[in-house]
């Protein structure tokens, strides 16, 4: 069996595993995917506690929900009471917040074990998960890409040997028939990788993809400003959703984008994903940009169905630097809903060329005014500066941040002077209308569900993203994804295949505000139909999946 | 001409096209009626229809760095924000003529406000728990109405910048 929440919980519910049980098994993956950088602080001893809490409610039969006893792994931009939340930046390195950010309230409530906070992009502002002063992020799937690469250069090569070093000289192979071994960390070590040979997870929550991605919990909380969610989830091979706008409380997430911001998830599978919506969305008196729907929670259907339903193809998403094999990959699966009898037709969405360059001044402008509030007094790094009230915020702010985020906030407050508030600022705003109305008109004419490629390509080496700067970077990263936060879009990428350099290639599916049922029911489908193979495959003693390539 | 090689050009695609065909059917097939565009369909941005590339003075830069209180760092960074100003310039190439500025995409709903009461308190140690320098129950900072001192900074040749 491979575990999802579903799976597990049942299994808890007969008695067959016990929550202790399950977290141990995560929290052994996590210790395994050491090498990745997955967390900035790990939490066993805290998880293994609430697990044994819900040992005893599920051992007499009084379960709080179906996340009880579920590993679940939290960014760390949420605020969590009394456990470090840093962001990822010096500025924060120290800072405990008195509170629990409302979705983690919500996890906890329902039983979840936390398992650890994940690494991030400094403040959430970046799509690689490089720029994190714990060091930046990989991807799981870099040694099965390097193996292939190995094999390939083998057979090219004619050198028999190098490819039986390669399939057994360390312990793991391609075959999803063996386990992992104890020395994995070893064996990371020494595969002839170099040091930087690695690939990147994406960003900015490439710790919480990855923590799903190696099974070291089931379910992982993350924000979408941009694609934070979406991107990652294409590269490291896991479902990556982002609610509607409203949906979920952003009380308690260190906001980025106050407008665009989103509370988001990485799961194995979609079911799970609309288990966890179930449980954090809601009301919050805390935050006044959530909304009461009727829509949720819900689950999903066993058999989820197409019939009837209209996708729309938006002409707009074959971005310059789209990959053929993406390009395959979107083609192969437009024609595999229109064969199950879908409608499929081609839409338009004018301003999508433009969508990633408002973004990149209404994303700057926020941040330039949500930074205001790290001064090193309160709370966060003070520096030693003493001469004045300002020469200590400045010198604080500089210590405290890196390169990426005061160079947004400079930017931010460029395009907020007076004399260019208009020219950028409100025509940014402008634009965002326009975008928001291109969905509008498409799902007005009927069109149910949107389907893009999610990335441009699949998840580039290291040494590769590092050529251009986070700007850069972020302005094609986040091309595809950005316009569903725009307009406040459900969106979810899903796995779809491996590209012939076995690595993951996901698609997203976009769907109007408050559709999130029907967004999550066709990517239901269309996972049942593409049966993506995961990291974690083979069944172990505890008959869970354990990671292996 | 240029119409010439676009129509040689298409002969050439749809030569390509006819070997795939003969090759595999279905690839053909697949492909070509695809709801899926299999070319960019981006425009090209012409930059001479964008306004004269700004190249940020160094009155800006100061004010900038003493608004922000951030500062640069060194020419790279002021590089970059003259790159994504002229990111941002694109938007000039959007119509928006009469268009109205969208703040959150929730602004045609009635959004739920609390009433107006305090609903929490006693909480002062854990607010003050995160400050780095307290005394008895203030926060602490330096002397304030102190304008930053004027620094002497070199950002390179580029932009060399010399606060008075």
């Amino acid at each position: 069996m491979v575990g999802n929440v579903f799976q597990v919980a049942q299994k808890l519910r007969n008695g067959s595993l016990i929550p202790s049980e399950v977290c141990s098994w995560c929290i052994r993956r996590s210790q395994l995917a050491k090498r990745l950088n997955v967390f900035i602080t790990e939490l066993p001893d805290y998880a293994q506690q609430l697990a044994e809490k819900s040992d005893e409610r599920i051992a007499l039969g009084k379960p709080l929900g179906l996340l009880d006893g579920i590993p679940i792994a939290v960014k760390d931009n949420y605020c969590t009471a009394g456990i470090k939340t840093s962001c990822a930046s010096s500025m924060l390195e120290n800072f405990y917040s008195p509170y629990n950010a409302t979705v983690v309230q919500k996890v906890l409530d329902a039983g979840a074990s936390v398992v650890g906070k994940t690494n991030m992009d400094e403040f959430a502002m970046g799509s690689g998960s490089l720029d994190s002063i714990y060091g930046p992020v990989r991807n799981p799937w870099s040694r099965v890409y390097a193996r292939k690469r190995q094999m390939l250069t083998a057979v090219t090569s004619s050198a028999g040997v190098a490819i039986q070093q390669a399939q057994s000289g360390h312990g793991v192979s391609l075959s999803a028939s063996q386990r992992i071994p104890d020395n994995y960390d070893d064996s990371y070590k020494s595969f002839s990788m170099e040091e930087d040979d690695w690939l990147i997870a994406g960003g900015s929550s490439g710790g919480s993809a990855v923590a799903v991605a190696s099974g070291s919990c089931f379910g992982a909380l993350s924000s979408d400003t941009g694609g934070s969610t979406r991107v990652p989830a294409s590269y490291c091979g896991v479902v990556g959703y982002k609610p509607t706008y409203g949906l979920v409380s952003r009380h308690g997430l260190i906001p980025l984008v106050n407008s665009l911001d989103t509370p988001s998830m990485f799961t194995r599978c979609t079911d799970d994903a609309a288990a966890i919506l179930a449980t954090i969305s809601g009301i919050d008196v805390m935050d006044s940009t959530t909304v009461q729907d009727c829509s949720v929670p819900f689950s999903l259907p066993d058999d989820a169905s197409i019939e009837g339903l209209h996708i729309g193809i938006p002409e707009e998403y074959h971005a310059p630097g789209l990959s053929e094999e993406t390009l395959d990959t979107w083609t192969w699966v437009a024609d595999l809903f229109e064969r199950a009898g879908a409608k499929v037709t081609r839409v338009s969405l004018p301003h999508t060329q433009y969508s990633i360059v408002c973004y990149s001044v209404l994303c700057v402008c926020e941040v330039a005014s949500n930074m205001a509030r790290y001064d090193g007094i309160e709370y966060g790094y003070r520096s030693e500066q003493a001469l004045s009230t300002h020469a200590l915020y400045a010198d604080s702010r500089h210590t405290g941040f890196n390169d990426v985020v005061r160079g947004r906030i400079l930017a931010g407050n460029y395009f907020l002077l007076k004399r260019n508030y208009d020219a950028y600022f409100v025509q940014a705003q402008k634009v965002r209308q326009l975008i928001t109305a291109d969905f509008r008109r498409a799902f007005d004419a009927g069109v149910d569900v949107l389907l893009t490629p999610t990335t441009l390509t699949v998840a580039p080496p290291y040494k590769e993203a590092t050529q251009h700067d986070n700007r850069t970077m972020s302005a094609q990263e986040d091309v595809f994804t950005q316009p569903a936060n725009m307009a406040g879009l459900p969106a979810v990428s899903v796995p779809v295949k491996l590209s012939s350099q076995s690595l993951p290639i996901g698609l997203q599916l976009m769907a109007n505000n408050f559709e999130d049922k029907l967004l999550l029911t066709t990517a239901k489908w269309l996972e049942q139909q593409v049966q993506f193979n995961r990291l974690d495959l083979v069944e172990d003693s505890l008959g869970l999946g354990e990671l292996v390539h | 001409m240029s119409l010439v090689l676009s129509r040689l050009g298409n002969t050439v695609k749809r030569l390509t096209s006819f070997s795939k065909l003969c090759k595999s059917k279905r690839v053909f097939a697949s492909n070509e009626k695809s709801k899926v565009p299999q070319k960019p369909t981006w425009s090209h941005v012409e930059e001479n229809k964008l306004t004269e590339e700004t190249l940020i003075d160094n009155e800006t830069i100061d004010h900038l760095e003493r608004m922000s209180l951030v500062d640069f760092n060194n020419q790279a960074g002021i590089d970059r924000l003259n790159k994504a100003i002229r990111f941002a310039d694109q938007l000039q190439l959007v119509n928006t003529t009469g268009v109205e500025p969208m703040d959150t995409v929730l602004e045609n709903r009635s959004l739920y406000l609390r009433s107006d009461e305090v609903t929490d308190g006693n909480c002062q140690n854990d607010i003050l728990q995160n400050a780095t320098k307290v005394i008895e129950d203030y926060f602490v900072a330096p002397p304030g109405n102190i304008p930053l001192p004027d620094q002497e900074r070199d950002y390179g040749p580029a932009s060399a910048k010399k606060r008075k």
